[in-house]
């Protein structure tokens, strides 16, 4: 009699569950650490309910078949050199940006993903916690296996993880990740499993995978869509996650809130990078920041808190106040890159007249009021010799770590100051979102590596500029300054120039 | 509110990486130039806490904000100031701790009449 072949559901319960033991030589308290002091309370985890049933041996299975597409498209890529087919070299910059801002952050959520799945006591979330931080670690490298092309022939890719470490705006997504990793378990998975992966990531990937499109970059769509089916289980493990805290007990409600709340804000604010991607770094633009934010966050994000509500949580707070900065963050980003140019590790520069008129269309409110003049301004300066850098350092928020320059909310001429004292010392931040994570954790906050701060007390390699970008890794008249000069746009000017020899 | 965390101990184990201490004998100051986004935030120096008033206007507010066109302009006696969000009157011949600003405090200014590029706040 030959064995019967077994059914999805026992296949998975039976590879999955009955596998683990309760200790006898150790209390299971000492076992699990971690899963308690936060506060949340766990009545059942077997109640807990996967969607994927994914087996770790067809999670192999399905990797390797999505490996092997992805590194033949790269090696024809390469072999028919795709970088020389891109819409525009300035494109590369996005890629810079991703490489040095994003890939790390996939490498971080390996991480955080596998203490994760060490230390919850549950199976359902361990196991699919163990799984995503595979996923994790997949796409850092392929991030940097389909980088790496690019990195032969542009400039600022070549030292990513140091810069990550190190350079002062990058220290923005660092320590985004560095605060979600050093929480516990469960705001660990609100923070990137829920607010990131489900609420925020079309945010992110969306615009770097259809820029990518758009502007000729194969290489990049392909690891995007080798990506893509697990970024799907990912935002299934994310809703999962809340659903089920707040299924488990009353008590977890105001805790998980309280954490939608932080990790909606600092994920809006680490998005900034992305907004001042799509509208000013993309050669050929997919859509504007405002209009993928409508999209994404207002109608999708506003259909998941009015599924959420039945469970007595609301949408996360300052929602509004995003809302209405997404006329301004772009702007207000790029804006910065332009003047700290010299401390960037990719190019910068002025919007031209085409690029100015598509941004009065989008922001009909406010880029002609409030920016054009600042970019006509600056022209001028550059046209009479005089380009405007900004040669001091800028105060930075004590939570987000970006230099404090949003504006007060219904008034764009105006900074936003906010302050709190803790212990005698006087911290800022650039909003009411970032003032109250700190004022809820200001033992944590009150330790923050500012790039400014650390530079003035003489950790960063030196008292000066040259100094602090040599510290960097940054290579100056290389990987900083103005598109317009750099040797990126020598290597490209000299491709188009063979490429019309040959075609003459 | 606190912190939440495993060991009940945690703030021993933390370190304040802003203390005046860390800063060499110096103080952080920020200075922000109202209505002149073009500077896109405040800016931030480490000074000698006895450092007067007007020296610190004439060696690192002046020089800083140079590159703007409108910087010319300044009168410097009709400037109004604030110093931790409270308005203030500088005596310019006494140190910045004289005139209340201390470790990370921050001095914003609105030139009357000049209002950025075309009173565009640029």
């Amino acid at each position: 009699m030959s064995a019967r072949k077994l059914g999805l559901k026992q296949r998975y319960a039976l590879m999955t569950r009955g596998l683990d033991w309760e200790t006898t030589y150790q209390p299971m308290e000492e076992v699990y650490p971690y899963d308690r002091f936060e506060g949340i309370k766990i009545r059942d985890w077997s109640e807990w309910e996967d969607p994927f049933r994914l087996t770790m041996d067809s999670y192999w299975k399905f990797q390797a078949e999505k490996e092997r597409k992805l590194y033949a498209v790269l090696d024809s890529f390469a072999q028919s050199n795709g970088q020389t087919g891109i819409s525009d070299p300035r494109y590369i910059n996005a890629i810079k940006l991703f490489i040095t801002g994003v890939s790390p952050l996939e490498y971080q959520a390996h991480r955080g993903f596998a203490f994760t799945g060490r230390h919850l006591r549950g199976v359902g979330p361990r196991v699919a916690a163990q799984m995503q931080s595979l996923d994790e670690l997949r796409h850092a490298q392929t991030q940097i296996h389909t980088i790496s092309h690019y990195n032969k022939f542009f400039n600022g890719m070549a030292e990513w993880p140091h810069m990550h470490d190190r350079v002062w705006y990058l220290s923005v997504p660092k320590s985004f990740f560095d605060d979600a990793r050093t929480a516990g378990p469960f705001e660990f998975m609100i923070a990137i499993g829920f607010a990131f992966e489900y609420v925020l990531t079309n945010l992110l990937f969306v615009p770097f995978m259809s820029g990518a499109a758009y502007n000729g970059d194969l290489a990049t769509v392909t690891f995007g869509f080798s990506a893509q089916s697990d970024e799907s289980r990912h935002m299934t493990l994310g809703i999962e996650v809340i659903k089920f805290l707040l299924e488990q007990h009353p008590d977890n409600l105001p805790i998980v809130q309280k954490w939608v709340d932080k990790w909606f804000w600092r994920g809006h604010r680490v998005l900034g990078l992305v907004a001042m991607m799509m509208d000013y770094m993309l050669p050929k633009k997919v859509m504007s920041w405002k209009e993928a934010w409508e999209i994404y966050f207002t109608e999708a994000g506003g259909a998941l808190f009015q599924d959420l509500a039945r469970y007595g949580l609301r949408p996360p707070k300052y929602a509004d106040v995003a809302t209405a900065e997404a006329e301004h963050i772009s702007h207000q980003n790029w804006c910065t890159f332009y003047q700290y140019t010299h401390a960037a590790a990719f190019h910068t520069w002025l919007p031209t007249a085409q690029e100015m008129d598509w941004l009065s269309e989008k922001y009909p409110n406010t880029f002609d009021k409030y920016y054009r003049p600042r970019y006509e301004m600056w022209a001028q300066m550059e046209k009479d010799g005089h380009r405007f850098y900004n040669m001091a350092l800028p105060q930075l928020c004590t939570t987000c770590q970006i230099p404090m320059v949003y504006t007060e909310p219904g008034d764009p001429t105006t900074i936003a100051f906010r302050q709190s004292m803790y212990k005698n010392e006087r911290y800022h931040f650039c909003s009411d979102g970032c003032k109250d994570i700190f004022d809820a954790e200001p033992e944590k906050f009150a330790q923050s590596w500012l790039p400014v701060h650390q530079i003035f007390q003489g950790n960063c390699g030196g008292a000066t500029v040259p100094d602090v970008l040599d510290w960097y890794k940054l290579k100056v008249g290389e990987d900083n300054l103005d598109f317009g000069q750099s040797p990126d746009r020598k290597t490209w000017d000299e491709w188009q120039a063979s490429k019309s020899r040959l075609a003459g | 509110m606190s912190v939440i965390a495993i060991r009940p101990d945690y703030e021993a184990h933390t370190e304040v990486r802003d203390r005046l201490g860390n800063f060499h004998g110096n103080q952080v100051v920020y200075v922000h130039w109202e209505k002149h986004l073009s500077f896109c935030a405040a800016i931030a120096f480490p000074l000698p806490p006895d450092m007067p008033f007007g020296a610190f206007i004439d060696n690192v507010i002046k020089p800083h904000y140079a590159p703007h066109p409108q910087a010319e302009a300044i009168d410097w006696a009709a400037v109004t100031w604030q110093i931790d969000g409270a308005d203030a009157t500088p005596d310019l011949g006494k140190s910045l701790a004289e005139n209340g600003v201390g470790h990370k405090s921050i001095v914003r200014f609105w030139t009357p009449g000049l209002d950025g590029y075309h009173g565009s706040a640029s």
